[in-house]
């Protein structure tokens, strides 16, 4: 509470409660405040992140390096045993990190981009801008994403280029459909047509006055979004369309070891191998989907009584 | 249904409450220790600044704390049993059919989905206290009492079929229907316009005398409450200042802050007449698409005066003041400003005549970008109009807020962080940093406090001095137009209804219209709206 003082002044007027934390302090407040499933989603992102970086420091052996023994067993030579082909399971799981993850995230970059600025674009605009992209957005999310990037890979064929550009592409029509929406609220501020009355250009009124108060809906998004890019990949991966080999990759790891499922009445181990790398992309998304759950609830302002 | 107590009795009685908010990580005092005693069929006056615990004690009369807010100290006795005691299940058999409650909002607190007479009866129905035909037939009474418009039929109608002034009204209804011993009034008529408000204002009075119901009137507007109330309690950081009876209170208060907020309605600014116009408005005829909102509007605006719009909502002066602005290119007649024609659009003006027009806002919180602090709001328009960069622009920032009344400490705040009246102040700075000529002040003062309204007033009073400025005031309240104007232009429904010197205005004879928006403000004294009811035809 402000000093008590029996006349008005501006500066004693009683406001908020103001005081100024450092980012790391408020940051250490939010963290201690985080329910577990918080953490624990925190803890395996950040785990998947080490394992992506330093895939070549701590993979045994290399991402597509060949041995004479295809579909040998779990032994300690070979983790979680090998391929048909004869490759290490385990040191091609720590590369899939890298390049499934890494390309889900370069896509969802991607499709932010594209989908929020049109998005923040079609807000502020509100006129014949909005209505072309926003009628182009219904037109394209008419049609079943799997199967339009099927035939599109089908078409342009299966680079990783491709790849990220049709899924971004693909995934940026719901990115801008939640930008747009939450822009608008923001657009009718006084504070936007203050800027406008300013003169300020149309990047200004995007970057500075609206994105950052649109910001935590988005960064929610982010994460859900990244999960769906993810199992797209992994989708199209196992159906044969994504990443190529000899890339490691998740999904297609799947496909090529999924007759060995059938011999779990045999060999346990061999049936669950290929259940592992399906497992690291459950493992992921849940994560990220308890990490958004939080953030989401701290930054919506809805509180538990 | 009988009355359980008598006129006469406490219903109600608070002693040594005190009740914690939780924010910031921390618990803080917002009520430190209030004692309060309500009689039944008595009026009681609560008032203070915002921050002064008001709408707090007012809850927690009903025994109720807002989300984040726990009562540590103190016994609620409301006929006879404590509510501080008490379950949420044991108080909710209270809540809504003994002791009611009217919100400021009327627009929030109504389902928009259902009918007005089924939200009117809802808990009266529920509680067992009429069935459904009786308390439909008690619900029309109430809304002829109330003075509604064809009483019988109204119920049907869904919240945004009515206007705001009747849906306050019904709101009335829906906590008088079952009939309770204790009405709570959380600031009902803030949101409504003067001419709306008389109306609203004795139409409650009108029921609390007639069901004889004890009341608790929460309100910062000193002048409704001397209408309303037959004790007035001023409370200030959660403290009680004083308590006395309404014309004691107002003839004599005994404590300083007491006396300042008295003496806030006094300010007046005297007036000067200026020849040369700075901006003038000829033959604007303006609207959205098809509906014309503005209709040959001639405005004169002279050098270094103020001159005050005021009308009702919906009578074109925010829409004059877009059409000024440039966010709404007028469809013909022209806006000249310092001699000269500007653009319709806003697109087609230079910077520099940007720079010259300069706006204030009434909601200061939507004004600012929240995620902004005070240095970058100031400092863009230094940046922006006068290419001020570096040591030179924190510099300009520093200044400006010293004019402002604020000092150096504040540059780094966030809008959150900041009181009404300090928001208010640095939108302000705002507009002062682009050096402007002309400044359009839309409702500035009417979201805030009265004693906070008199610094805002005084401080645009003394920039004009100090630096020529000449305003545009948007208004709807006469006592700011005393305060800050030198001319006064009435508007009604789209058409100036009369235009010249805020003496020659206020003078009778007066056009009908501005007749009855003079009639219609409020006064300090606890007689007049007894008066007015009596003057006026039905």
């Amino acid at each position: 509470m402000k000093k008590e003082t029996d006349t008005y002044s501006a500066v004693g007027e009683v406001g908020a409660v103001y005081e100024r934390r450092s980012l790391w302090n408020r940051t250490l407040i939010d963290l201690r405040k985080a329910p577990y499933t918080a953490l624990f989603g925190m803890v395996v992102i950040l785990a998947y992140a080490i394992v992506a970086i330093f895939a070549p420091i701590l993979a045994p052996y290399g991402e597509a390096q060949v041995f004479p023994e295809p579909y040998a067993p779990w032994s300690s030579t070979y983790v979680f045993g090998t391929d048909q082909i004869g490759r290490d399971i385990f040191s091609r799981m720590i590369y899939g990190a890298r390049n499934t993850v890494g390309i889900a995230v370069a896509t969802t970059f991607l499709a932010f981009l594209i989908g929020g600025v049109l998005g923040l674009a079609a807000a502020i605009n509100r006129s014949w801008l909005d209505q072309l992209l926003s009628r182009s957005v219904d037109v394209l999310m008419a049609i079943p994403s799997l199967i339009f990037a099927l035939v599109l890979l089908s078409i342009f064929g299966s680079t990783i280029t491709n790849l990220i550009l049709i899924i971004a592409v693909l995934d940026s029509t719901r990115v801008f459909r939640l930008t747009r929406a939450v822009a608008l609220n923001v657009v009718v501020m006084d504070y936007v047509e203050a800027a406008r009355l300013r003169g300020e250009g149309l990047g200004w009124i995007m970057r500075r006055e609206i994105l950052p108060n649109i910001l935590p809906p988005l960064i929610a998004e982010f994460g859900l979004r990244f999960c769906f890019v993810f199992l797209t990949i992994a989708a199209l991966s196992f159906l044969g369309v994504g990443i190529q080999p000899p890339t490691a990759d998740w999904g297609s790891m799947v496909r090529d070891n999924a007759s060995l499922i059938m011999f779990a009445q045999y060999d346990l181990k061999a049936g669950l191998t290929p259940l592992l790398p399906a497992a690291a992309i459950a493992l992921l998304t849940v994560a990220i989907n308890f990490v958004v759950d939080w953030f989401l609830h701290k930054t919506s302002g809805l509180h538990d009584e | 249904m009988s009355k359980r107590t008598k006129k006469g009795d406490v219903l109600l009685s608070i002693k040594g409450l005190k009740i914690q908010g939780f924010s910031d990580e921390k618990w803080h005092n917002i009520i430190n220790g209030i004692d309060l005693t309500l009689h039944a069929g008595e009026v009681l006056g609560l008032i203070g600044e915002s921050g002064a615990g008001k709408s707090t004690l007012g809850l927690a009369a009903m025994g109720y704390t807002q989300p984040g807010c726990r009562i540590t100290e103190g016994e609620i006795i409301f006929d006879g049993v404590d509510l501080a005691k008490l379950t949420d299940g044991e108080k909710r058999k209270f809540w809504g059919t003994r002791m009611t409650y009217v919100a400021q909002s009327a627009a929030a607190a109504f389902n928009p989905a259902r009918r007005l007479i089924v939200q009117t009866t809802a808990s009266t129905i529920r509680a067992g206290i009429k069935d459904q035909s009786s308390a439909y037939e008690d619900a029309q009474q109430l809304y002829d009492v109330l003075n509604l418009p064809d009483p019988e039929n109204i119920g049907e109608r869904y919240p945004h079929q009515v206007s705001g002034g009747q849906l306050q009204r019904v709101m009335t209804a829906m906590a008088m229907s079952p009939r309770p011993d204790l009405l709570v009034f959380d600031e009902p008529t803030t949101a409504l316009d003067v001419t709306t408000q008389v109306e609203v204002l004795a139409s409650m009075r009108s029921i609390v005398e007639e069901f004889n119901t004890a009341a608790i009137y929460i309100t910062h507007d000193l002048a409704v409450v001397a209408q309303m109330a037959d004790v007035i309690k001023v409370l200030r950081y959660g403290n009680e200042v004083e308590e006395a009876p309404t014309r004691q209170m107002l003839s004599a208060p005994q404590q300083e802050y007491t006396k300042s907020l008295w003496s806030v309605r006094s300010l007046e600014k005297p007036q000067k007449l200026v020849k040369d116009s700075v901006l003038s408005l000829k033959g604007i005829n303006a609207g959205y698409g098809a509906a014309k909102v503005l209709n040959n509007v001639n405005i004169e605006v002279p050098k270094g005066s103020t001159v005050a719009v005021v009308g009702e909502s919906g009578s074109g002066k925010s829409t004059a003041a877009r059409v000024i602005t440039g966010l709404l290119p007028q469809m013909s007649g022209s806006v000249q400003f310092n001699g000269e024609g500007l653009p319709p659009a806003l697109a087609d003006r230079s910077k520099d005549q940007k720079r010259r027009i300069q706006m204030i806002y009434q909601m200061a919180d939507t004004a600012m970008n929240p995620r902004q602090t005070v240095s970058e709001i100031i400092g863009r328009p230094l940046e922006f109009y006068l290419g001020m960069r570096g040591s030179k622009k924190t510099q300009r920032i520093t200044d400006l807020l010293e004019m402002i009344e604020l000092d150096a400490s504040f540059m780094q705040r966030l809008p959150g962080e900041l009181s009404g009246g300090q928001k208010q102040r640095i939108c302000i700075a705002r507009a002062l940093a682009a050096e402007p000529d002309f400044i359009i002040c839309d409702e500035v003062t009417s979201a805030l406090d009265q004693i906070v309204q008199e610094g805002i007033l005084k401080l645009l009073l003394r920039l004009q001095e100090e630096l020529g400025l000449t305003y545009l005031f948007i208004t709807h309240d006469i006592s700011t137009v005393n305060a800050i104007a030198d001319q006064v232009v009435v508007m009604n429904q789209g058409e100036v209804v009369e235009q010249g010197l805020k003496t020659e205005v206020f003078q009778p004879p007066h056009p009908e219209y501005t007749e009855l928006l003079l009639s219609s403000v409020p006064e300090m004294d606890p007689d007049w709206l007894t008066n007015l009811i009596a003057k006026r035809p039905q």
